[in-house]
């Protein structure tokens, strides 16, 4: 590494982004679709009916049903519905729920239980994106790390593309591995202040896990205080043993409106209900500011309806740390500016993804001739496949499966995991068996088939489908449909490039463009 | 640099590794202390200076992984990021110690 700086940037541009870029795609592509996580928890459970939104009303239902299924649980809560989430979420603590809750989904205007199929949904992909998959704290500490070497990846190839804005009017296209340079270097510096943002605000957001030597110093090892003074603190209510009877939710809610008359609540906190300490929290949903606040709202004390804190003034450190975690989350985000967050991830996706096949088609070429390809290179090349074309069909796989698995199966929402892994696997040993080129083709093919014909999947197993959402109006369950139709002809367009490769073409010689042939050529043999 | 993936010498490798571990292991003390160092010293109420340290650190981190590769060898790469990062230890330690006699 004598080579002078620029050279050693390039380096490890290049081998932090091979090591890091199969998690990391997996990473961008699935919080990419987590930017629409309630619009594909309500593409995967449809038996939740739309209804026309009206708070008050569903906060009567809510606290309707719990008084009548819960009355003697410690907490509640309830989950509004918005222009997003058709259900009402209500939960109590007690049961074998996750976390030690019960829920149970609601229909917002005839507050009735709706028994929807057992799915996470977006949930899932949402989880995947900074757990994946692992137990706790493993994945979180893993995603965080990955999310490290993006941004060195980024400054890193700042660094090595000196001439960035010159370099970024010039993209060759149909000239083979240029075009891929020229094609990762548009999109990695056109969406680039997204990337710098999105890479380092997800180490803010688990900052208090993997850095949290300043609070053990400045906190002398007491967490909790260093919380209470983030967050707004959150101290467990007592009960007194005195049974004091709830006021009706939708008066409280009334109250909200006097003091925010812009405030959409979505979530509503109950502490000890039925005692006389009883405590209502209100939070709102954060569209209004970017700069997230958790925990914010408004809290009443139920037995005289007064309201139960005062708010702390902000401080600068706090508005960026809160700054970074809303535009990160897109919490602010209204239909359009959402959708520029997901196709800007969809850019980072393709930007890591254009790297990886550089990396392996650069080293290609040398062995282009002699016909053979090393064991590293052949491995690279599985794992991008695997990795690239294989999650897609594995997440293609989970919405199959949605649609496919009996709604009575037990475990069901486990099966649907079980199917996105087996199909990634299956992914993966295809990826062994057959040579380069023709995986890609075939995997590419069957995710454009499959993604593709997802209307059509929906509207033969529900009555949802486009010819029902389209005249209803109902944007979240088509846009769904027509994201994925729009999915299946885009990797339709890749698959037929793929499969078109003229086998002969290095043998014509001057064109190192389709220089990935050869070796699936020689693989075969 | 692609040519070096074939036939190159142990101790190359090795370099690389030691390296990696400098950016590892010696970033993540550097990027701690100096968020130690920030949250105690920084003229700010308690919570926004820990805060201000906290977010401060991925940088320190970033800055030493690239040290860590762009030194001349790996000695100069370990070096440039322990050194910082017991200095700023021995200053996080004599505040802490003032702070706590």
């Amino acid at each position: 590494m004598k080579e002078g700086f620029r050279q050693a940037m390039a380096w490890l541009h290049t081998w932090a982004g091979l090591i890091f870029g199969w998690l990391l795609f997996a990473i961008f592509l699935t919080g990419t679709m987590s930017y629409f996580k309630p619009e594909i928890t309500r593409w995967s459970q449809p038996e939740i009916p739309l209804r026309t939104l009206d708070t008050a009303t569903s906060l009567a239902r809510a606290q309707d049903y719990l008084q009548r299924h819960a009355a003697d649980a410690s907490s509640w809560f309830i989950e509004l519905p918005d222009e997003r989430t058709p259900g009402i979420g209500v939960g109590w603590r007690g049961g074998d729920g996750p976390r030690g809750f019960t829920r149970k989904t609601l229909d917002a205007q005839t507050g009735e239980e709706i028994h929807a199929r057992a799915s996470r949904g977006g949930e899932f992909f949402y989880r995947f994106h900074f757990e994946l998959q692992m137990p706790y704290p493993w994945g979180r500490w893993l995603a965080t790390f990955a999310a490290l070497m993006m941004l060195v990846g980024l400054v890193t190839g700042i660094i090595t593309h000196k001439k960035l804005f010159k370099e970024f009017f010039t993209f060759r296209p149909g000239k083979g591995q240029r075009s891929w340079l020229d094609g990762h270097n548009a999109i990695g510096v056109l969406v680039l202040p997204f990337h710098l943002m999105i890479s380092y605000s997800s180490l803010v957001i688990f900052m208090y896990m993997v850095m949290p030597a300043s609070i053990l110093a400045s906190y002398g090892g007491d967490q909790n205080a260093f919380f209470n003074d983030v967050f707004s603190p959150r101290q467990d209510i007592q009960a007194s043993g005195e049974k004091v009877p709830l006021p009706a939710f939708p008066q409280l809610y009334a109250k909200v409106l006097e003091q925010a008359p812009q405030a959409r609540v979505i979530w509503v906190d109950v502490q000890r209900p039925g005692d006389r300490t009883a405590q209502v929290l209100f939070l709102p949903d954060g569209h209004e500011r970017i700069a997230v606040r958790r925990g914010v709202g408004w809290r009443y004390d139920a037995a005289d309806g007064s309201l139960a804190w005062t708010e702390r003034p902000e401080h600068v450190p706090g508005i960026i740390g809160g700054g970074f975690y809303g535009l990160h989350m897109a919490t602010f985000a209204g239909p359009l500016l959402r959708w520029l967050y997901f196709f800007f991830g969809l850019a980072g996706t393709a930007v890591i993804g254009t790297g990886l096949v550089m990396w392996l088609g650069k080293r290609q070429l040398k062995h282009a001739k002699s016909g053979t390809q090393p064991f590293e290179l052949r491995l690279v090349e599985v794992l991008n496949i695997a990795s690239m074309s294989g999650l897609l069909l594995a997440v293609v796989g989970f919405f199959w499966a949605n649609r496919l698995l009996p709604v009575a199966l037990d475990g069901r929402a486990g099966w649907e995991i079980n199917v996105f892994f087996g199909v990634w696997l299956t992914a993966l040993v295809h990826a062994l068996l057959r040579p380069g080129r023709r995986a890609w083709g075939e995997q590419l093919a069957l995710a454009a088939l499959l993604w593709a014909s997802v209307p059509l999947l929906n509207a033969l197993t529900t009555d949802q489908g486009l010819q029902h959402a389209l005249p209803a109006g109902d944007w979240a369950m088509a846009g769904f449909d027509l994201t994925a139709l729009g999915c299946g002809l885009f990797l339709a367009w890749v698959a037929g490039k793929m499969l078109r490769a003229p086998v002969s073409a290095p043998r014509r010689g001057a064109r190192p463009a389709k220089a990935a042939a050869p070796n699936t050529e020689a693989q075969a043999r | 640099m692609n040519s070096k993936a074939v036939g190159l010498p142990l101790s190359y490798r090795l370099a690389v590794v030691s390296r990696c571990l400098a950016a590892l292991l010696g970033g993540y003390l550097l990027a701690a202390m100096a968020s130690v160092c920030l949250g105690l010293l920084l003229p700010l109420p308690r919570v926004e200076a820990v805060l201000t340290g906290m977010m401060s650190a991925f940088l320190f981190y970033l800055a030493a992984f690239i040290w860590a590769f762009a030194a001349r060898s790996a000695t100069r790469a370990w070096l440039g990021i322990l050194l910082p990062g017991l200095a700023l230890a021995a200053i996080n330690g004599v505040t802490y110690w003032m702070n706590h006699s």
